[in-house]
């Protein structure tokens, strides 16, 4: 069954990346970042870590609508039809002081080694509240997945 | 890394590059054994072509369209034609090119040759799987042979390869193909022997027929049998068929001709010559240290080995996989098949529809319903095993034209042959045509004014008639020669029709003389009378592949009659739901008044995170063309009726019962896929955008749901009605 099967992909596929490609909108020009994700485990929520001095956060202070694209890619020809890509679709804002706690354990599981840059007290630990995950497998099947509120 | 090897030259650690075919051979050469003389185009040819034209990334794309579990044996055809039309299509690079014709044409400029597959892994495993790839007999000239180099790479990935592609371990990647250009030689006996008998290790057994053994190998030949004892070499047992016919070198290829009374009343071979060809199998196996299964030929007196291989138990067979390669029939098959189908299988299956509509199911007690119903699931269950075994492998007619059309043409579209196929007489389309005539009655006719208002389903005499003929062409095996739910449903289908601009009219047939006249222009003389012949061939397959589930579908239709009268019986005695009670269970209930039946469960769904929606389907690019629609998902033959115009028809499998509504659709969608079953028949008829083999089709779309059929590319697109595809939370690829 497409549904389950590609639901199932999706998991892992968030579960075994680390990195997405986060989009961001300046009012002007849309703006692409790679950044390392955590997700939580209902998959409705997507964190990173910024600086607060760069142009993503900037962006994102302004404009919190924002798209993340987590693939798995290897680089050669077969992956036209054998990689897959999901693009999570929603907002994207600081957590609050009184969720932190909770939302870095959940991406200092994923990260460890980011201890330090989580802390930093220049850094802000940033969720995604993602509405849709729009999967995409081999190069033209596409189903979107709806996260339950 | 070479690209040419003489079978002389290769060594013993050469066989990844030149096949195992060719490795065999060139150890038979070494060991003094007369072996037609031979060079072989290796593996790293294939894999320049593949990396230097960009021919793997597509052949990866084609075949990755879907998961191989989901594709029926039909895509699987589709996909192996669109992959050899590539080959067909795509040059060499010009440094291969190059390469290969000076190197060939030094040698075979001028002679004819064979043309041979040798696959990397043949015949190193347990298991046979001979026959997947091609061979090509009695090429000439270095343009020629380039040509058939690259029909030979193709069959690497021919339908019946990808069938075992797990066995063979295909992989676009990493398998490779080696090719084999042998001097031809024009035997004037030939054969096959097996230094061990398949089925009795105490024995050998060689087989041989007048002329090239190629009639031996695809079977259109019967051979002379001898059996030997394997300690003694002596002959123990002789099987002489009826001879009839020699495959020989004839123009370029070779051809079935009739053997003279001479040859017919001589064996091919004398006892002594058996005994030769025994031998030389003998040496063969102490060659390579076990049983072999070698072909020979006799040329001028003197016995060539043409292969050897090991004597191998064939891979276990699952029944699908082969009854999937006994569809590749010979055209002489074919035209005994067409004959048959024509002359005997329809008349007797329009004759069983008769006899059953002619019995008044009302009249029979409860036990003689229950037999006739009986009776006619199995004669249904017959007619279906007919369907199997005769009407479909009599498509292959379809396809064994297509494969000589591009061969011959070289079109850009694979499927191109399929607009000389259709010639406007398909069953489906008459009826089709009977329904427009009533709607244009039902538009014009001022005494059907209040029947095309909807206020009346009363009916002129003469309209309610033919109003009844097509209601039994509809699967509405009662008619509607009374007023009643069924007449109001199919008037609603037919208001609905009437309505302006509703109906489209088939294409005009694109079958245009001059793309007929374009093709039979590559023949002349006595091969233009067989192309002419086989495009007959073709288009009688390609009707009757459509025709025969119009009769099919009456048989069904009769049986459902007699089911439903029993449902309908069993209803009002147990209470329960007709739909829930299968065939059996009404047999069984009618039969015996205490048997309580168990309603068949349904299956529940199982409950997932997150709550999901397709948004785009990718399928086969089935007819061309782009329409977008509300969708109109058919998953019992009533939702046909409730059709409206401009819709789009999703559906598992259309069948030509199901095809009245096409007049009214935007597009077609099918869960069922392949480019020659009967919604991509229909659609191309009618010039409609058509997408087959949607897995799942009719659970992820629903009706009403607005889609877009993209028949260019093979996809479905689900999006909300007039939604840009700019919008933030529609945009996804």
């Amino acid at each position: 069954m497409i549904t389950e099967e590609m639901e199932a992909r999706l998991r892992e596929l968030v579960a075994t990346q680390r990195l997405a490609v986060l989009a961001t909108y300046n009012g002007e020009h849309p703006y692409c970042s790679l950044v390392a994700f955590a997700a939580t485990p209902d998959l409705g929520q997507l964190l990173f870590v910024t600086s607060r001095h760069t142009r993503k956060f900037a962006n994102l202070q302004c404009h919190g609508e924002v798209a993340l694209l987590i693939d798995d890619r290897s680089g050669d020809e077969t992956d036209l039809r054998r990689a897959m890509a999901a693009t999570a679709v929603g907002r994207a804002e600081e957590v609050p002081p009184d969720q932190a706690a909770e939302a870095r354990a959940v991406y200092l599981a994923r990260h460890p080694q980011l201890a330090d840059f989580v802390d930093a007290p220049t850094c802000a630990l940033v969720r995604v509240q993602v509405r849709t995950y729009h999967v995409v497998t081999r190069f033209q099947q596409v189903m979107v997945y709806e996260v339950a509120r | 890394m070479k690209l040419l090897v003489d079978l002389r030259g290769i060594g013993e650690t050469d066989r990844a590059q030149v096949g195992g075919k060719a490795f065999a051979l060139s150890r038979l050469v070494r060991a003094g054994l007369l072996v037609p003389p031979g060079m072989v185009v290796t593996a790293e040819a294939y894999r320049q072509h593949l990396t230097g034209t960009g021919l793997g990334g597509r052949i990866h794309l084609e075949l990755e369209r879907k998961r191989f579990k989901d594709l029926r044996w039909e895509e699987m055809w589709d996909a192996a034609l669109r992959i050899r039309n590539m080959f067909l299509n795509t040059p060499l690079p010009p440094h291969l090119r190059q390469a290969l014709a000076d190197g060939i044409g030094e040698r075979w400029a001028e002679v004819p040759v064979v043309v041979r597959s040798s696959a990397l892994d043949e015949d190193a495993s347990g298991s046979s799987f001979a026959g997947l790839h091609e061979s090509y007999v009695n090429v000439r000239g270095v343009e020629a042979i380039l040509d058939h180099v690259r029909l030979v790479w193709a069959s690497l990935w021919s339908d019946a390869a990808l069938l075992y592609r797990q066995e063979l371990g295909l992989d676009v990647g990493r398998s490779a193909m080696a090719v084999l250009i042998q001097q031809l030689v024009s035997g004037e006996r030939s054969g096959v022997v097996f230094s061990v008998h398949p089925t009795d290790g105490t024995r050998a057994m060689v087989e041989a027929v007048h002329g090239l053994n190629q009639g031996l190998v695809d079977g259109t030949v019967e051979p002379d049998r001898w059996v030997l004892d394997r300690a003694s070499g002596r002959l123990v047992g002789h099987h002489a068929p009826q001879r009839l016919a020699a495959v020989r070198p004839s123009g370029n290829g070779v051809g079935l001709e009739a053997l003279p009374a001479e040859l017919a009343a001589t064996p091919p071979l004398d006892e002594r010559e058996v005994v030769s060809v025994y031998e030389l199998a003998r040496r063969c196996e102490d060659l390579f240290g076990c049983p072999q299964d070698v072909e020979w030929t006799y040329a001028a007196e003197r016995l060539f080995v043409l292969q050897s291989r090991p004597v191998t138990t064939h891979a276990a067979e699952d029944g699908q996989r082969s009854w999937y390669l006994s569809l590749r029939r010979s055209y002489d098959n074919l035209q005994k098949l067409r004959q048959r189908i024509e002359g005997e299988l329809i008349p007797a299956m329009v004759a069983a529809a008769e006899g059953m509509a002619a019995v008044s199911l009302a009249d029979l007690s409860d036990p003689q319903l229950a037999d006739e119903l009986q009776a006619r699931l199995e004669t249904l269950a017959r007619w279906k095993g007919i369907y199997w075994d005769e009407l479909i492998p009599f498509a292959h007619g379809a396809r064994l034209f297509g494969q000589v059309y591009n061969d011959t043409v070289r079109p850009d579209d694979p499927f191109e042959f399929i607009s000389l196929l259709s010639s406007g007489g398909l069953a489906s389309l008459k009826r089709n045509q009977a329904m427009a005539a009533l709607v244009s009655q039902l538009r014009e006719d001022r005494s059907l004014a209040a029947v095309r208002d909807g206020t009346s389903d009363e009916l002129p005499d003469q309209f309610a008639a033919d109003l009844d003929d097509l209601a039994k062409q509809v699967g509405i095996p009662d008619g509607v020669s009374q007023p009643g739910p069924a007449r109001s449903a199919l008037l609603r289908l037919l208001r609905e029709a009437a309505r302006e601009g509703a109906m489209s009219v088939p294409a005009p047939t694109i079958a245009t003389p001059a793309l007929e006249e374009g093709f039979l222009a590559h023949f002349a003389g006595a091969e233009r009378a067989r192309a002419s012949d086989l495009l007959d061939l073709a288009r009688a397959s390609y009707r009757l592949r459509d025709d025969d589930n119009i009769y099919l579908g009456r048989i069904e239709a009769e049986v459902n009659r007699a089911l439903e009268e029993g449902r309908r019986r069993l209803t009002a005695r147990t209470g329960l739901s007709p739909e829930l009670l299968e065939a059996q269970q009404v047999v069984a209930a009618l039969r015996d008044p205490a048997y309580r039946p168990e309603p068949v469960e349904s299956t529940a769904k199982t409950q997932t995170g997150l709550i999901s929606r397709a948004r785009q389907l990718i399928g086969q690019p089935a007819g061309p063309g782009l329409a977008s629609g509300h969708c109109r998902v058919v998953h019992r033959p009533a939702d046909l009726f409730d059709f409206r115009a401009g819709e789009i028809l999703v559906c598992d499998a259309l069948d030509p019962t199901m095809t009245f509504v096409v007049p009214l659709c935007a597009a077609i969608v099918e869960r069922r896929g392949g480019m020659l079953i009967h919604g991509a028949i229909i659609a191309r008829e009618y010039g409609l955008p058509c997408v087959t083999g949607v897995p799942q089709a009719t659970e992820l779309i629903h009706t009403g749901d607005w889609v877009t059929v993209d028949g260019y590319l093979g996809i479905v697109i689900l999006a909300s009605e007039g939604a840009d595809h700019g919008h933030p939370d529609e945009s996804d690829t």
